[in-house]
């Protein structure tokens, strides 16, 4: 087993990340808040060139058939750049639901659908309540899709709320059409919390960057910022939390076990957030304002660590996996 | 998780653990720190070494078995998962051999690291004093030029088994006129020597475990110098990472800690302990994957881990007590564990010092 990307993967990561700094992603973000979807969706395009949208697609369907690792590196690529738009709803749990409705009912549309999300033409999203109780930039998605239990169907939106991270909206959706028994539910939920957990990871990894950064060039008192140990202690805790936190998140794309899923999504939330408290405090009132941009990520991090699944939800599926099972390995 | 072991990791693993499970003890050995507990850990570690299990990690010539770096971390697993003793012979173990390894003589290799894998001698590390603790680099202890060898002078503090211990090892100051990191040596010498007195200090759990080194002109050789003389703190921090670096920070010390604790709260289960007992749970995992992987990747900055296994063993032991309750106080197999876990944010360089490295080293924070 191995718990370390490839050369191939870290180069992949490099591409992404590579094209996601020449590509403007704060513009697009704060476009995608207004409601225009358009340079946002130019970016997906962008992602899809690059195969992103393709990983969890089986190739009959014009995917890549990637394992989950290869997941893990995209999301958490994405998650650095704090890239808008349902991103394990569009790259994960949609494609694991279709791929399986596939094997029931052939020919039906969910080919049709794997086909335009490996190309990057739509855009889909859910929900799946408790986890997801809303479908997140509906407005923005080909396919809205509601899962009830095993059940899966597609779904219209009905009201929308708005988060504390701008660039997501959040739909109501009620059951549109019938519905189809699938098989994959579970997988495809924990491929979901495991590309948001990613996510998070990449967001904190951002965070810690900024935040050094700017702790490297702030003068105050004479001297940069960076070098006072109070907040020298604050980030290094910072780094600890995500330097432990990657490796179960690997370790989850490896087994994508319910138990190592939520393990990985409760330590990337605590690093992420870690990361979020430190970097906006070490940025000051700067960072508190919404020209800087940290608030991008800073909200991101707290919305992402809510859904797919709080804190709270998964410490208790841990422990009820715990109890079901061994503990040792 | 399945590791996906291959078949010669799979046969040492079992070996390991159907030997542990045939030899270790039942009972809890003597305090380590007394005369019964030295004689009681010695003759495991005698068993052990006879069993090629003391040092899987050593080349053959001096009592291992050469094995991969993968099978440290099995045996390390099995032999806390099975409660095996402390060992000994940690500080010569961990400490002392990895700098040998890298910088000691032959002569030196084969002399030392034979009877130090059978626990015929138990070493002692001399760092700290009592004017440099954190700011090691602040030394005083000298060794003055004689012939054949160094005349050492000085006190040493917080020296861990000098109790029981037969050699120490540290620092000292070889060139008065040089400053801090220059002109330090690194020395090897006989507890029972001449002019040296071991004064043991109770801790708070009212243990012997550590002790003040007294040194009055006491003769070493020059064999017993390691790298070049002056060079003592570079040969020193170069496998620094070690103490920081393993055994009592190998992964499966706290994966057996965190079992025995979800075990024992799923015993009452009580909601308003569960986040915390998972949270463990979750730390001691994240830390073994975290060793797993760095299997196949570049070394990490040993700072990170001493971070964290250090906080992770004060909090898995914090919830421990908090989930046994008033019991806990009376309970000597977590306030044991408790109270040794209290130590680890201040050994082997404190976490203050860690969080400075981490940040002017990792993250490039200016000094």
């Amino acid at each position: 087993m191995r718990l370390v990307p490839s050369v191939e993967q870290t180069g992949f990561a490099t591409t992404l990340h590579d094209m996601l700094s020449a590509a403007r992603v704060p513009e697009a973000a704060d476009s995608w808040a207004e409601g225009n979807h358009g340079p946002g969706r130019q970016l997906w395009t962008q992602l899809a060139d690059l195969g992103v949208t393709a990983l969890a697609i089986p190739a009959r369907h014009g995917g890549l058939d990637a394992t989950p690792i290869d997941l893990v590196i995209a999301a958490e690529e994405l998650g650095h750049h704090a890239v808008p738009g349902p991103i394990p709803e569009t790259l994960a749990t949609v494609p694991t639901l279709l791929a399986a409705l596939t094997e029931t009912v052939p020919g039906g549309e969910a080919e049709r659908w794997l086909s335009e999300l490996a190309a990057g033409r739509a855009l889909a999203t859910l929900t799946a309540p408790p986890w997801l109780p809303f479908a997140v930039d509906a407005d923005a998605a080909e396919l809205v899709l509601l899962v009830d239990g095993d059940a899966v169907g597609t779904a219209r939106r009905g009201t929308v709320h708005s988060s504390m991270d701008r660039t997501r909206r959040l739909y109501e959706v009620e059951s549109a059409g019938p519905v189809e028994i699938c098989p994959a539910v579970g997988r495809a939920l924990d491929l979901g919390a495991l590309v948001c957990a990613a996510q998070l990871l990449g967001a904190g990894r951002a965070l810690l960057e900024a935040a050094v950064a700017h702790a490297r060039t702030r003068v105050q008192f004479g001297r940069a910022i960076g070098g006072f140990q109070a907040v020298q202690q604050r980030l290094a805790d910072v780094a600890v939390g995500l330097e432990f936190a990657r490796p179960l998140v690997y370790a989850a794309a490896v087994t994508l076990t319910p138990r190592d899923v939520s393990a990985a999504k409760v330590a990337c939330s605590d690093a992420a957030n870690r990361a979020a408290r430190a970097a906006l405090q070490v940025h000051g009132a700067i960072g508190y304002t919404q020209e800087h941009g940290l608030g991008r990520w800073v909200t991101k991090v707290r919305a992402l660590s809510l859904s797919w699944g709080a804190p709270a939800d998964h410490r208790a599926r841990v422990m009820a996996e715990l109890t079901k099972g061994a503990t040792w390995n | 998780m399945n590791l996906d072991l291959d078949p010669a990791a799979l046969a040492f693993r079992d070996e390991v653990r159907g030997w542990l499970a045939a030899n270790a003890p039942r009972d809890p050995l003597p305090s380590v720190d007394t005369p019964a507990g030295d004689a009681a850990h010695r003759a495991w570690e005698q068993r052990l070494a006879g069993a090629v299990l003391a040092v899987v990690s050593w080349p053959g010539r001096y009592g291992g078995r050469a094995a991969p770096p993968l099978h440290t971390l099995l045996f390390e697993e099995e032999y806390h998962a099975a409660g095996g003793p402390v060992r000994i012979g940690q500080n010569g173990l961990f400490l002392l051999a990895p700098t040998l390894l890298a910088h000691g003589t032959q002569e030196q290799r084969d002399r030392i690291l034979p009877p130090m894998a059978r626990a015929d001698e138990v070493w002692a590390q001399a760092w700290s004093e009592p004017e440099a603790g954190s700011d090691l680099a602040a030394i005083r202890s000298r060794a003055h030029r004689t012939d054949g060898g160094w005349r050492l002078s000085g006190q040493k503090t917080w020296s861990s088994r000098a109790t029981v211990a037969d050699r120490a090892f540290g620092l000292f100051r070889s060139d008065p006129a040089a400053e801090r990191h220059r002109g330090l040596t690194y020395l090897m010498f006989d507890l029972r020597a001449e002019g040296v007195t071991v004064r043991p200090i109770r801790q708070l759990d009212g243990n012997p475990g550590f002790a003040e080194i007294f040194l009055d002109d006491v003769f070493v050789p020059d064999a017993d110098v390691i790298g070049t003389p002056g060079d003592g703190w570079r040969v020193a921090m170069s496998t620094a990472g070690h103490e920081r670096g393993l055994t009592l920070r190998a992964p499966g010390r706290f994966v057996a800690a965190a079992h025995r604790l979800v075990s024992r709260w799923q015993e009452q289960p009580d909601p308003a302990t569960r986040d915390r007992v998972v949270d463990a749970w979750i730390g001691a995992q994240a830390y073994r994957m975290h060793a797993f992987a760095a299997l196949d990747a570049p070394p990490t900055e040993a700072s990170l881990t001493k971070l964290f296994w250090s906080e992770l063993d004060v909090s898995l032991h914090e919830t421990a007590l908090d989930v046994l309750g008033p019991h806990a106080e009376t309970d000597p197999s977590w306030t044991g564990g408790y109270l040794f876990a209290l130590a680890g944010p201040i050994y082997a360089g404190t976490n203050e010092i860690q969080r400075g490295l981490v940040a002017q080293r990792v993250l490039g924070l200016p000094r």
